[in-house]
């Protein structure tokens, strides 16, 4: 976890004031923990589409274990080709990746399942399997991986408790609303404990309200040591969260900033606070547990 | 490999996607019950129009002179000829035997045998019977056919009716052939499109499996499985109704009709064999073969 001594909990007022620009210009391109590790490394990574599209450009950063970083910039911009590159969805024209100190260019094709193993994905349209209920869409990442009934009957309720999802164990997905299947997909994604977390515009779907718990769910998984790295083009979504941002726009990276008012030791309940402030037409709690 | 799981997978996807499960099922049925009656009919088509080119001979008829030494070293000459499959030596004692006793009164008007030494001789592939012919008695510059040997008086082929039988019974093999590879192609296809179908509707799932990190033989097991349980209980379907019409309308009429008791049929059980493996293998492999392009995530 990286450590930064900022302002240690601001008031709500000053927090929502606070624009990631306004804020600290951090010039370190990453913050470095000492002693932590590389979770994701890209180096003059570039990838050109067959059409001639530029889906990104000399595109090079790292993320150390443990942070939340945002990815940020228009449609087209290049947030889904990182993403699709992290899962070695697509390989990048030029460049290398490596993930956990491993060369993407050297995982087979044969391996790409077992290395998408350690890697939690959440997506926009949440991407469950509709003829299968909660429970099962979450048993089956375990199942995947060779998971045994004693053990998925020890980690799915565990999982779903946390995701609040108890009461919808055998609902199947259409019977969902959004946010309950993005829980869905947010528990499959990390029912393995994966060390990595993507976020593909996990709450593009979804109202102001619901994404607020979507986001207090991915920070929970943060504070257990998980790197969190989220695409998104909810601008006023990342301005409160003050993390690191990288931003893109035509496949190169035009900013990339720690935002200053970084807050460590949040509980996840003064972040739902905090992140709520602000949004003065917020409903009554839905999605809020 | 974890066959029980992979086998409540498959249960699960047939009772989930019960619609497409249930065309594929009646795509097979439908085919194989096609095929079913179809096999038979072409093997009975081709065995009966076989049958009759086996009846195309050439008739050698000696002079009414030939001695024993003539008729063995004719027998010799037709012997080494290549294309002949078998001689079959008829004396005029013997044919006057045959003929007499199916039209007595004639031959007793007769008095005396009238008939001459034949061989009748069987050539290897009915095509070569006119070959067979015009060695024996090739056509002379004026037109008419000198035997090769002294002894052969003539070489009767009835031409005409033996070039018509020919050309029908080939006509025939060829359109049965033709039609077979036809109807097994368009059952390939059928079934095949049919499965390709049932998969595109759930080519996101397969998607959504990769993301997960399935490797490739896990997330094509319960296909291939489905695939079989499909082929198979469709063929079994459709083996029930040719066996349910074999008993009801084949058979009474078999004991009538000589035709179509004909030797040269598949008899049933191999039919049932045969049909029940391309049932499955059609099925399974199509299932797995067309997962293929789903799978390049």
């Amino acid at each position: 976890m990286p450590v930064k001594t900022g302002t240690p909990s601001p008031s709500r007022r000053t927090a929502a004031e606070h624009a990631p620009i306004a804020a600290a210009r951090s010039a370190v391109p990453h913050r470095a923990t000492p002693g932590g590790a590389t979770v994701i490394e890209f180096r003059g990574v570039e990838k050109r589409y067959d059409v001639g599209a530029v889906g990104l450009d000399q595109a090079t950063f790292s993320i150390e274990r443990g942070e939340w970083v945002f990815l940020v910039g228009s449609t087209g911009s290049g947030k889904s080709t990182v993403m699709r590159l992290l899962i070695k969805e697509l390989e990048p024209t030029a460049g290398a990746i490596r993930v956990a100190g491993k060369d993407l260019a050297e995982i087979t094709h044969k391996r790409v399942p077992y290395y998408r193993r350690n890697i939690g994905v959440v997506f926009q349209d949440f991407k469950l399997l509709p003829n299968r209920t909660v429970h099962d869409n979450v048993a089956y990442a375990l199942q995947v991986t060779g998971g045994t009934r004693k053990e998925i009957r020890a980690k799915v309720p565990d999982i779903l408790r946390l995701t609040g999802l108890s009461t919808k164990l055998h609902n199947y997905p259409d019977q969902l609303s959004g946010g309950e299947q993005q829980r869905v997909a947010i528990a499959r994604a990390f029912v393995n404990h994966p060390p990595l977390l993507l976020a593909d515009e996990p709450t593009g779907n979804l109202d102001p309200e619901t994404s607020i718990g979507i986001m207090q769910l991915l920070y929970r998984i943060n504070r257990a040591g998980t790197t969190v790295l989220i695409a998104t083009h909810d601008n006023a979504m990342v301005d409160k969260m003050r993390r690191r941002v990288i931003e893109l726009s035509h496949g190169r990276i035009v900013r990339d900033e720690a935002t200053g008012l970084y807050v460590r030791d949040e509980s996840t309940r003064e972040f739902a606070v905090r992140m709520r402030d602000g949004l003065p037409e917020s409903p009554p709690t839905v999605e809020q547990r | 490999m974890k066959v029980g799981f992979f086998l409540r997978e498959a249960v699960r996807a047939l009772r989930r996607n019960a619609a497409p499960s249930f065309a594929a099922l009646a795509t097979i049925l439908l085919t194989m019950l096609v095929v079913g009656v179809f096999i038979p009919i072409v093997q009975a088509t081709t065995g009966a129009a076989n049958d009759v080119r086996k009846r195309v001979l050439v008739d050698v008829y000696l002079v009414r002179g030939a001695t024993q030494a003539d008729v063995a070293r004719v027998r010799q000459t037709l012997a080494q000829m290549s294309d002949v499959k078998r001689v079959e030596f008829v004396s005029k004692q013997q044919a006057y035997a045959q003929q007499s006793k199916q039209d007595p009164a004639a031959f007793a008007l007769l008095g005396s045998n009238p008939l001459p030494d034949t061989f009748r001789v069987t050539p290897k592939n009915p095509d070569d019977v006119l070959t067979i012919a015009a060695q024996l008695a090739p056509t002379s510059s004026g037109g008419r056919a000198t035997p090769v040997d002294r002894a052969i008086d003539s070489v009767n082929t009835k031409r005409d009716d033996t070039k018509k039988i020919l050309e029908v019974t080939r006509f025939v093999k060829l359109m049965a052939a033709t039609l077979a590879a036809l109807l097994i192609a368009a059952s390939i296809f059928l079934i095949a499109n049919t499965i390709r179908l049932s998969l595109y509707a759930r080519r996101r799932e397969v998607e959504v499996m990769k993301l997960v990190g399935a490797t490739d033989w896990f997330i094509r097991w319960p296909f291939v499985i489905e695939g079989i349980v499909v082929g198979a209980f469709g063929t079994l379907l459709a083996i029930l109704l040719l066996a349910i019409g074999k008993i009801a309308i084949i058979d009474p009429l078999a004991s009538d009709f000589t035709l179509i008791a004909a030797p040269s049929t598949m008899p049933f059980t191999a039919l049932i064999v045969v049909m029940m493996a391309a049932g499955i293998a059609i099925s399974a492999i199509g299932s797995g073969l067309s997962l293929r392009r789903f799978l390049r995530i």
